[in-house]
């Protein structure tokens, strides 16, 4: 994509304490954020991707690096500067006021005329389906109600950047499933440029056009959904992406050799020596074991998940792989616990990762 | 499986003594209520009912000067303890454990700690410094002691008030343009409202009550109603000091009522 920056963060660093003891919640961070784009911070608690988020958001100040918004180093302005806003984790809606009064909020502060604003809470209302609820206290909704409450007030002022802090958290799966699909539609309808941040990979992969991953303070690979789960760059990514097999490989001229004399094709272009490759589960394929150039192993364990099974294999030197069965027409679930079997992988499937 | 936990109130004998407690604790006071209705002089002697000791407190001079006088010293010392005690709350809530904390609280909280007598004692001799070096003899040193006393009943319900509420809000409030004061004005300050109007009831009724302080503190002429009271009694007990009394308690138990109502509400 060749989209123009919305947010460009330059080798950001946030400490927190003083000294020897201070923490680096964000370690030189860089990331570009497309203009438009829906933009995934993505990793597990305590990586630094909410630290980012608030110094976006302007409620923490990088102890080094700058932020760029449009182009203008915004990292020293207060947030009530920055036309930047945020749906956050709690909601933080104001008890006191209406539904229609936490909308109208931002632009009362941006001291917006009387018709402008009451146009844009009718706007917003109507945007997140609460047209009748713009008289209720925030306290009388429900969670999937105030999550919207919620974003309408955040785009209500028509912000450059919108920030989601974790905000499908406090919601049931159904409900979850329901905002992920409305979080996508209000950025596409809008065009605002979201920033969003999750440790739920699912949620990444199904709504962002761009996903950073990050761990301890740094990020490890930004990349589209299909790259970062396809082209893992490390054994962190691959396996916090989605589920994985990970195998014991010698690089020889191209070509990967793995235990048992199992020889894949790699892309060129890999130098020689000892390496780690992931295969997906949905990439190996449960074959005879008599067949050519497949791993051997013996079941250890089958569980049943409805649409698919995982087989657990224990492969002759000790790995554990497990493969993804898709349960057929007849409902048979695969190889018994115990049986002999051999394993495939399809061509294409094993990706080496840096380590 | 009903769960068997271990409640007072299963206790043998719990109902029979928790009836005494409160005929213990409102006896006296529904007898001082209804023998303000007396139509004889007696105050232990039922003669039929009137509202001749109401009358009689009405049309007395010094009962209506000692009303206003409290009124005044209640109300302005109810205000200004709960300003200080508004920015004290603000002070000392929502924010990480700080050296001295302790101390502050403390410091703050002093007059409930400190025995009355001693702190009327000590103001009796500060104030007569005072007097004899300024001359003035008004009102002032009552509500000054008043308010004084009145900052840690006015400092408590305000800072429970402040140390619920969340901290997000204010973020929010700035991430939607807000300036520090607009975030105070919009949303701060409606959000603490119950607990600053709790605090100032509170203090209100505290200082309306206060004998020992007052006695110790006023000058001649300077009667609040518990004082006019208790000047009352060492004389001869009638029917206008049930009456008297009978008010404050309507007022004190109205304004006790809404305090509860105000806290208690949680949103």
């Amino acid at each position: 994509m060749t989209q123009e920056p919305a947010i460009e963060a330059r080798d950001i660093v946030k400490l927190f304490g003083a000294g020897d003891h201070a923490v680096r919640a964000l370690d030189n961070v860089s990331v570009t954020i497309g203009k438009g784009s829906f933009f995934t911070l993505l990793g597990p608690s305590g990586c630094g991707k909410t630290t980012l988020l608030r110094c976006i958001a302007g409620f923490e100040t990088p102890s080094a690096g700058e932020i760029l918004l449009d182009g203008r180093d915004i990292s020293q302005e207060p947030p009530n500067r920055r036309p930047v806003n945020t749906v956050f984790q709690s909601y933080a809606l104001f008890p006191h006021l209406t539904v229609a009064e936490n909308i109208a909020f931002g632009l009362q502060m941006l001291n917006r005329p009387k018709a402008e604003v009451s146009e844009a809470v009718a706007r917003m209302l109507a945007l997140v389906k609460l047209e009748e609820m713009a008289g209720r206290k925030t306290s009388q909704l429900s969670g999937g109600q105030q999550q919207r409450v919620a974003l309408a007030r955040a785009l209500a002022p028509q912000p450059k950047v919108l920030l989601l802090d974790e905000p499908l958290s406090a919601l049931d799966y159904k409900l979850r499933k329901e905002m992920q699909v409305e979080l996508k539609r209000l950025q596409k309808e809008t065009g605002i440029t979201f920033i969003f941040v999750t440790h739920d990979q699912e949620e990444a992969l199904t709504m962002s056009d761009q996903i950073a991953v990050m761990r301890s303070g740094r990020i490890l690979q930004i990349g589209s959904p299909r790259q970062i789960y396809a082209h893992p760059v490390n054994r962190f990514v691959a396996d916090f992406i989605g589920e994985t097999n990970f195998l014991a490989a010698q690089i020889k001229a191209g070509r990967a050799q793995l235990a048992g004399g199992v020889e894949i094709a790699l892309d060129p272009g890999r130098a020689d020596g000892k390496a780690t490759i992931t295969v997906r589960p949905e990439h190996l394929r449960i074959v005879t074991p008599s067949g050519g150039n497949v791993l051997q192993g013996k079941v250890t364990r089958s569980v049943y998940f409805g649409t698919d099974s995982y087989i657990q294999i224990a492969l002759e030197d000790g790995t554990e792989l497990t493969v993804r069965q898709q349960t057929d027409a007849a409902g048979s679930v695969g190889p018994d616990v115990g049986a002999r079997v051999g394993v495939a992988i399809e061509p294409g499937a094993a990706q080496v990762l840096e380590d | 499986m009903a769960r068997r936990d271990f409640s007072v109130s299963r206790l043998p004998g719990f109902a029979g003594t928790a009836i005494a407690v409160f005929v213990a604790l409102y006896a006296p006071i529904a007898m001082l209520v209804v023998y303000s209705f007396n139509a004889g002089d007696s105050i232990a002697i039922w003669e039929g009912t009137s509202l001749r000791w109401y009358a009689r407190a009405w049309e007395n001079n010094q009962v209506t000067d000692a009303t206003v006088r409290s009124l005044i010293i209640a109300g302005s010392a109810a205000f200004m303890a709960t300003v200080a005690a508004t920015m004290a709350a603000l002070a000392t809530t929502r924010k990480k454990p700080f050296r001295g904390q302790t101390a502050i609280y403390v410091a703050i909280n002093q007059p409930l700690m400190v025995p009355e007598i001693v702190t009327a004692v000590a103001l009796l001799i500060f104030f007569a410094a005072v007097k004899v070096t300024t001359g003035y003899q008004g009102l002032g040193y009552l509500i000054l002691a008043h308010t004084a006393f009145c900052i840690p009943f006015a400092y408590l319900p305000i800072r429970a008030r402040l140390e619920g509420m969340d901290l997000t809000l204010e973020t929010a409030a700035a991430d939607l343009y807000a300036t520090r004061w607009r975030t105070f004005r919009r949303v701060t300050l409606p959000l603490m409202a119950p607990g600053i109007i709790a605090g100032a009831m509170l203090a209100f009724v505290i200082s309306l009550d206060d004998v020992v302080i007052t006695v110790f503190v006023k000058s001649a002429g300077q009667d609040t109603l518990p004082t006019y009271l208790l000047a009352q009694i060492r004389r001869q007990v009638t029917g206008e000091v049930n009456a008297i009394s009978t008010v404050l308690l309507c007022l004190t138990v109205l304004l006790l009522t809404a305090f509860f109502l105000l806290t208690g509400k949680k949103s």
